[in-house]
């Protein structure tokens, strides 16, 4: 059993990122994520595991310092909240044409523009269709509680060096601020120089005598070149779709109707599962973890054994989307969703379910 | 042509006079012929190659005519987005303290897009090397106006010249980096004599040293032609240089060992 505490979602995402052997944070404040940096500052790794902790000038800056680290086969991570990620689309799109391994944390918040400082799921077009120009995905967890923002931060780093890839954890207000029991695992050794020249060796990290310079670039001026360097980058998504999608259902075996949701969403749906069954309604959760890939089979699967299914979010209908493409036009859809900031209430939900599906 | 030099027996070691580094790769340069870049490039290259330090060093290139630089420099490097160069560098230094670290990048990406990246860099200190080629133009897009395009100079987005009503001011970004306390040697150089080529080599050296003694930040622009962009010959280039870039960018150090070197006020713009 590892060591259990008492902490936020932000608090957990820090503690995590220096256990997991992180070498460098990179950060900009904005709300409702500050924590993290501030955890960090207090907690000092540098004088402890070696790893860097900077405060940038912007997030721009941060996902670009993320960049450099990550060339030269650094474990680097950021975290921001929505604005901030809009302007880290950049870096994003440039590390994931260079084929670099990143962890960026999303603590969510309403928009659009400055938005509010409220939770919300709003980012999900963004965080799963890509967000930056070109065409890639980065992988995409969703985490529904404080225990899954510690474990998913070594999920992250395990996956963006797995597949050379940027992976975002995409959580929000809610559970970035929350505080709960969490379980920490425990600490892993920074990898020595030498560890990391050997599992890196793609990686800029001064050229020896015996072998080529390596360059880090999302350039090829060549349209053949670049055509090959976007089916390498599909033949990984491909790949990825294959091994690892991961998700949750709950509630489902004897399910007539099926909420999805992910994230904060999940969580609520629990409680309205056990308010619609006191009213003899068999209701169930399918919770997609991975967001990009996204549980497509799984989902088809399910739907084949129910009467419909609402989605709810915190946005105005984004992940509806990727269910509706999975499942098809077979089965009744229909889309829940509270935004700006407000977090429905899980009776809301069964009242939703009610109308919308069951009713109508 | 080549067999009038091609006398293999003449090539021994007692001859030997001249040698392209074995850190430059051996390839064409992308640069228009006249361009400053690849005389820039080699003299980078020599030092690093007189520090024996290949594989302890780590560049990065920019986006701009020298956005290919690292097919040319035989050390490892990463080419970063526009501007953002001084934010790469600073998280390589960061996480590899005995690497040399040094950013390579034009006037619109260090002092244009990159403003920020560029201040904030030199404002912390980052114990890095910052080489800023100056050519007053946006060559590699076909000749735009830059943020240091000089008063009534034409380009192809101020096809009159530049009005500085309209326009604003060309910035001299290496004074004011020399203001922050971050930054422990800040020069400007040219490399179109074979004069000037050596200063700048020994700024470069100079620069490197610091890192290595972890002084700070080092800042060397170096004031080059766009041949192609002002639409001159070479010659003509560099003599247009001397008569008007040079007046309002002088050469020469100005913050040595932390301390800023006292001289009279540069130029002021001519309308």
């Amino acid at each position: 059993m590892g060591e259990l505490r008492l902490m936020k979602g932000n608090e957990a995402v820090a503690e995590a990122a220096i256990r997991a052997g992180c070498d460098g944070y990179f950060g900009y404040p904005i709300t409702p994520q500050s924590e993290v940096m501030e955890y960090l500052m207090a907690q000092k790794p540098y004088e402890t595991t070696g790893m860097v902790v900077l405060q940038a000038e912007s997030e721009t800056a941060s996902i670009n310092m993320l960049y450099g680290g990550a060339g030269t086969g650094k474990m680097v991570m950021t975290s921001s909240s929505s604005p901030g990620i809009s302007l880290m689309q950049e870096g994003i799109s440039y590390m994931a044409g260079a084929e670099l391994p990143a962890l960026i944390v999303n603590v969510v918040r309403g928009g659009p523009g400055l938005g509010t400082i409220q939770p919300s799921q709003a980012d999900y077009f963004q965080a799963v269709k890509g967000g930056g120009h070109g065409d890639y995905k980065m992988i995409v967890l969703a985490p529904a509680s404080v225990q899954e923002m510690s474990d998913f931060v070594k999920t992250g780093f395990d996956l963006a060096f797995k597949y050379r890839t940027p992976v975002m954890i995409l959580s929000d207000g809610a559970i970035g601020q929350m505080m709960e029991k969490v379980e920490l695992f425990d600490p892993i050794p920074r990898r020595t120089e030498a560890q990391l020249i050997e599992q890196c060796p793609w990686a800029a990290t001064g050229k020896p005598k015996t072998r080529d310079h390596i360059i880090i670039t999302s350039l090829d001026l060549d349209p053949a070149g670049q055509e090959r360097v976007n089916l390498k980058l599909q033949a990984k998504y491909r790949t990825i779709e294959q091994n690892e999608v991961q998700y949750e259902e709950i509630a489902c075996e004897d399910a007539e109707y099926v909420f999805v949701a992910f994230g904060l969403s999940a969580r609520i749906c629990q409680k309205s599962i056990q308010l619609a069954r006191e009213k003899g309604i068999k209701v169930g959760l399918f919770r997609p973890i991975t967001l990009f890939p996204f549980p497509e089979k799984e989902i088809r699967q399910l739907s084949k054994k129910v009467k419909g299914m609402l989605v709810v979010e915190m946005n105005a209908g984004q992940m509806i989307e990727d269910v509706k493409l999975a499942i098809g036009c077979d089965l009744k859809i229909e889309h829940f969703g509270r935004f700006g900031g407000i977090i429905p209430a899980p009776d809301e939900v069964v009242k939703a379910l009610e109308q919308k599906l069951i009713g109508g | 042509m080549n067999e009038q030099y091609n006398h293999p027996e003449m090539q021994t070691a007692e001859n030997l006079v001249y040698k392209r580094t074995d850190l430059l790769v051996d390839r064409p340069l992308s640069y228009c012929p006249g361009c400053g870049h690849g005389t820039a490039h080699r003299m980078l290259m020599e030092v690093i190659e007189e520090l024996n330090a290949q594989d302890n060093t780590i560049g990065v290139s920019p986006v701009g005519c020298s956005v290919l630089a690292y097919d040319f420099l035989n050390i490892d490097m990463l080419g970063a987005a526009h501007g953002r160069a001084p934010a790469l560098a600073t998280a390589i230094k960061r996480m590899w303290p005995e690497r040399y670290v040094f950013t390579y990048q034009g006037d619109g990406d260090l002092a244009a897009i990159g403003t920020a990246e560029t201040i904030h860099a030199c404002n912390r200190g980052e114990n890095i090397t910052i080489i800023f080629i100056n050519n007053g133009i946006y060559g590699m897009t076909g000749g735009q106006m830059a943020p240091t395009t000089l008063p009534g100079m034409r380009s192809s987005t101020s096809p009159y010249g530049r009005d500085t009503h309209i326009m604003g001011h060309p910035l001299r970004i290496t004074e004011l980096i020399a203001q922050l306390p971050g930054t422990y040697y800040v020069t400007r150089q040219s490399v179109h004599t074979p004069g000037n080529v050596r200063k700048t080599k020994k700024a470069i050296r100079k620069a490197f040293d610091i890192q290595a003694a972890k002084k700070g930040l080092s800042f060397i622009e170096i004031v080059s032609n766009c041949n192609s962009g002002w639409k001159m010959t070479p010659v003509q280039s560099n003599k247009w240089m001397e008569e008007n870039m040079f007046p309002y960018y002088p050469l020469g150090d100005i913050k040595v060992d932390g301390a800023l070197i006292e001289k009279k006020a540069p130029a002021p713009e001519k309308e």
